[in-house]
């Protein structure tokens, strides 16, 4: 890549002068940006999904706590109801997602960094996995709950006595005796509110920076 | 039959106070529960005493109940409250429930045989919580047998017997279990006197040849086990030494027995001879035994003690030149010895006389240092003078037995021919706790009937809670249905929360599993029990993972040289393996694992012909071994209900014949 090139898409650099007169304008976009990235840093630590099974005979529930990278509450609890219907230990679902998980999202941390640096439209594409983040996971989450729930061992002890479902990822369903309620964990809100922050920020990006693209462009072909 | 409605205003009160204890759900107002009470004949007393009792679904009870079971062998968990019933540890005696000697605690049960004959019941008398610092830690429970003098140790973390010890110098036992006030020992006291080791010697050589004795078993917090290599035994006059109890703070480093026969009457009806009811009583005392434990262990780590049947003991005469062991006269025939929270007092009841007899540890202790004797018995061993340690003598009733301390200054007693008990107060640095002036009798509550033992919440620790006490009464007569002529025990709740007079019986539970004597109290929250295993693979016998568990996916069958090695699962609804298929005179053994960690997650695993059992609680791993010399097709089975498809969780062992 030649330098030019490196030079079109990182874009114009604001002088110190001029960063010193309206540092609130150029250093908006960059702080939200930092903001997003601190908020989906913490919410690696944080549960993104909860599932409660309600059943008479379990009166303090049985739980499933799912993080970037783990599945942790009475999986194997679970597990060893759901041989009943055929279903597959869970621990054998999107194990790919939760091998990548923490990388991929210190990728998109570093994506963000570097879009703090850019000044052209090339930023906002930096930002977009971080933004889509939360839709992914939860898109991610359903494909591997309707794949479960409808791949069931057709030779389990009571494959006959329960249809191929889909629990619904956010809410309540039914599942034999259990009652399911699913919710969003505190690290899927962080995320979410980081792609808040980061369309806010994208949006303050530009506001500082597109003017200064337009003006070098005016300049360059002057 | 009761009297009814007499008692209006009384009634009203009542029934407004369950109104407001329970908070009126919508439909159940004060007029469905007096309506009830009239239909059922309640008296107000009587909804009073369910408000403090009843224990709606869900609710825990504030108190545990350590019960000894008599006959039964084992020891009864029971909530206070409720009085219910949560659940019977078996310790001396097989019990299918819980596999216990089906296929578990086998060995354990053996350690418990009587000259290499097992001796499969037991006559469990007084358990003994763990103490520290003579308050009860809710770590270990002991528990003696009389009828064979051994002493289990049962850990509560999974209430399960851990050890059984058999007493190799005496064949009966009462004055136990009792702890020193850090479970530095359990001790033993042996009662009916018979020569050292139970070898024969005509009762014609009673005096000579006969001894009574008490073992200090050294117990290993740590291993959870007794440890006999540390342990050591007093020899003791033929006086059949009764209860016992250990002393504390003031008393700290004595213990305390009392006798019943230091007449050493030898019986002989049938010849003309005084029966023993007789000749036992005849003398106006008997001896309480002062014994400087601290000083034993001293003379025993010296190297002071003889070895009898292979087991270290005192002798009487070390006994005496050391300084460990005097007498006092008592009222004869007496029962319980009980030392008081502070240490400071010793109360003897004599069932025959209707005092409580109080002694005073810091007088005993000047008696013996002053030499204040007023001789010495036959053996040489010096007898204080009576009246230079007796503190009071309080006047309660007939027959007092044993006695319990509350928290405030009072104590209780039973009074066996009474069929009450006694409220007291105690005097000295205690007397300011109480209304009433020291050392008198309070009030009588009676009970149903002929109460032995009684047990008030933490009663015989260095801090009483008080609250409650419960009559451990022998007798049912007319409380209960009749299940034909063998009646149940009945275990009255009363209610001692109040000073002065109040004290009502507020629930009666039957035993109809053996008869208890003693029982300890213990505050619900002290217990830290398993709700689980810690871990899959646990065995509780080591508490500890057993490295030959079995796991999930590697179970397995080895065979070699007609030794067939099962290595199972069970997790519901299946075992695995499910076909077991082996020669007739294969020895078998099985091993299996519950992989469950679900709570209550219980398997069980019954083999017929076989005479197996086990209770596979979540994580526990079991071994059973056994020879299949009986051919044929035989279905085991998970006996435990389990889950929906639990009567589908089987398989056969099939044994091919020659």
């Amino acid at each position: 890549m030649s330098a030019t090139m490196i030079d079109r898409i990182v874009g114009p650099r604001v002088e110190p002068t001029e960063f010193s007169r309206r540092g609130l304008r150029y250093g908006t976009p960059g702080f939200l940006l930092l903001v997003a990235r601190v908020l989906l840093l913490v919410s690696l630590f944080l549960p993104y999904w909860h599932m409660a099974l309600h059943a008479p005979q379990y009166p303090e529930n049985l739980h499933l706590t799912a993080y970037i990278n783990t599945l942790t509450g009475d999986v194997a609890e679970i597990n060893g109801l759901n041989h009943y219907i055929g279903m597959r230990p869970l621990e054998e679902a999107a194990q790919f997602e939760r091998s990548i998980g923490v990388y991929a999202m210190i990728g998109m941390v570093v994506l963000l960094e570097l879009a703090a640096f850019i000044h052209t439209k090339w930023a906002a594409l930096l930002v977009i996995p971080a933004i889509l983040f939360p839709a992914v996971f939860l898109f991610d989450l359903h494909y591997w709950m309707s794949n479960f729930g409808q791949n069931l061992d057709p030779t389990a002890p009571l494959s006959n006595s329960i249809k191929p479902f889909v629990p619904p990822i956010l809410g309540e369903g039914i599942i034999g005796q259990f009652k399911t309620v699913a919710s969003a964990g505190l690290g899927l809100y962080l995320a979410c509110a980081a792609s808040v922050v980061q369309v806010v920020a994208l949006y303050f990006h530009r506001r500082a920076y597109r003017p200064l693209v337009l003006a070098k462009r005016a300049s360059v072909s002057s | 039959m009761r009297q009814q409605g007499s008692q209006g205003t009384g009634w009203k009160l009542a029934v407004g106070l369950i109104v407001a204890l329970s908070g009126v759900a919508a439909g159940q107002g004060m007029k469905d529960v007096e309506a009830v009470a009239k239909e059922r004949g309640l008296s107000a007393a009587d909804l009073l005493a369910a408000a403090k009792t009843y224990t709606p679904s869900g609710m825990k009870d504030e108190y545990v109940i350590f019960s000894s079971g008599g006959h039964s062998g084992q020891v009864f968990v029971i909530g206070v409250p409720s009085m219910r019933l949560l659940r019977t540890i078996a310790v001396f005696t097989p019990e299918p429930w819980q596999g216990w000697g089906y296929g578990v605690g086998n060995d354990i049960l053996a350690e418990g045989n009587v000259n290499g004959k097992p001796n499969l019941w037991g006559d469990t008398h007084h358990p003994a919580i763990s103490e520290t610092k003579g308050d009860y830690d809710g770590e270990f429970l002991f528990i003696n047998d009389k009828i064979n003098a051994r002493i289990a140790v049962i850990d509560l973390r999974d209430f399960e017997t851990k050890q059984i010890v058999k007493n190799p110098l005496t064949v009966s036992d009462h004055g136990g279990a009792f702890v020193t006030p850090d479970t530095e020992y359990v001790i033993e006291g042996a009662q009916y006197a018979v020569p050292l080791g139970f070898d024969y010697a005509p009762i014609s050589e009673y005096k000579d040849k006969y001894r009574g004795s008490v073992t200090m078993w050294k117990f290993d917090r740590k291993a959870g086990r007794i440890d006999k290599s540390q342990s050591f035994a007093l020899e003791l006059p033929p006086y059949w030494q009764d209860l016992a109890d250990s002393g504390k703070l003031a008393s700290e480093g004595f213990f305390f027995l009392n006798s019943l026969n230091t007449e050493m009457a030898t019986g002989g009806i049938e010849s003309k001879q005084p029966p023993f009811e007789a000749g036992v009583s005849r003398n106006a005392t008997d001896y309480l035994h002062i014994v400087n434990w601290h000083k034993a262990e001293q003379a025993f780590k010296d190297g002071k003690a003889e070895m009898i049947k292979g087991f270290p003991v005192l002798r009487i005469q070390t006994l005496i030149d050391e300084g460990i062991l005097f007498l006092t006269p008592e009222p004869r025939s007496p029962h319980g010895v009980d030392v008081a929270p502070k240490g400071d007092f010793i109360v003897v009841a004599g069932k025959l006389d209707p005092h409580v007899s109080v002694y005073s540890i810091d007088k005993i202790k000047k008696a013996i240092a002053d030499k204040k004797y007023s001789g010495s018995d036959d053996y040489g061993i010096p007898v204080l003078d009576f009246d230079a340690v007796i503190e009071a003598q309080v006047e309660l009733g007939l027959g007092p037995l044993h006695t319990q301390f509350g928290p405030d200054g009072y104590a209780y007693t039973s009074l066996f021919l009474d069929s009450a008990v006694a409220r007291w107060t105690l005097g000295g640095s205690y007397g300011a706790g109480t209304p009433e002036p020291d050392w008198t009798l309070v009030s009588k509550t009676s009970v149903h009937y002929n109460v032995g033992h009684i047990g008030a919440a933490e009663g015989d620790t260095v801090s009483p809670d008080g609250k409650y006490l419960v009559a451990f009464n022998k007798w049912s007569v007319d409380r209960f249905l009749h299940p034909g002529p063998l009646l149940a025990q009945n275990f009255q709740l009363i209610d001692i929360s109040a000073q002065g007079t109040t004290m009502p019986v507020i629930y009666d539970m039957p035993i109809g599993i053996g008869e208890p004597h003693y029982a300890q109290i213990i505050k619900a929250d002290k217990l830290k029990p398993w709700s689980v295993y810690p871990e899959v693979g646990w065995d509780p016998h080591k508490q500890a993972i057993d490295p030959m568990a079995p796991k999930p996916k590697q179970e397995r069958i080895e065979r070699k040289d007609g030794l067939v090695e099962i290595y199972g699962t069970a997790v519901r609804s299946h075992f695995t393996p499910e076909h077991v298929t082996v020669k007739q005179g294969d020895r078998v053994v099985w091993r299996i694992t519950n992989v469950e960690r679900a709570v209550d997650a219980i398997h069980g695993f019954a083999i017929p012909a076989y005479n197996i059992n086990l209770s596979l609680e979540p994580g526990e791993t079991a071994k059973i071994e056994f020879v299949a010399d009986v051919p044929g097709t035989f279905p085991f089975y998970c006996s435990e209900f389990c889950s929906a498809l639990h009567l589908e969780m089987m398989g056969y062992l099939m044994v091919e014949p020659n």
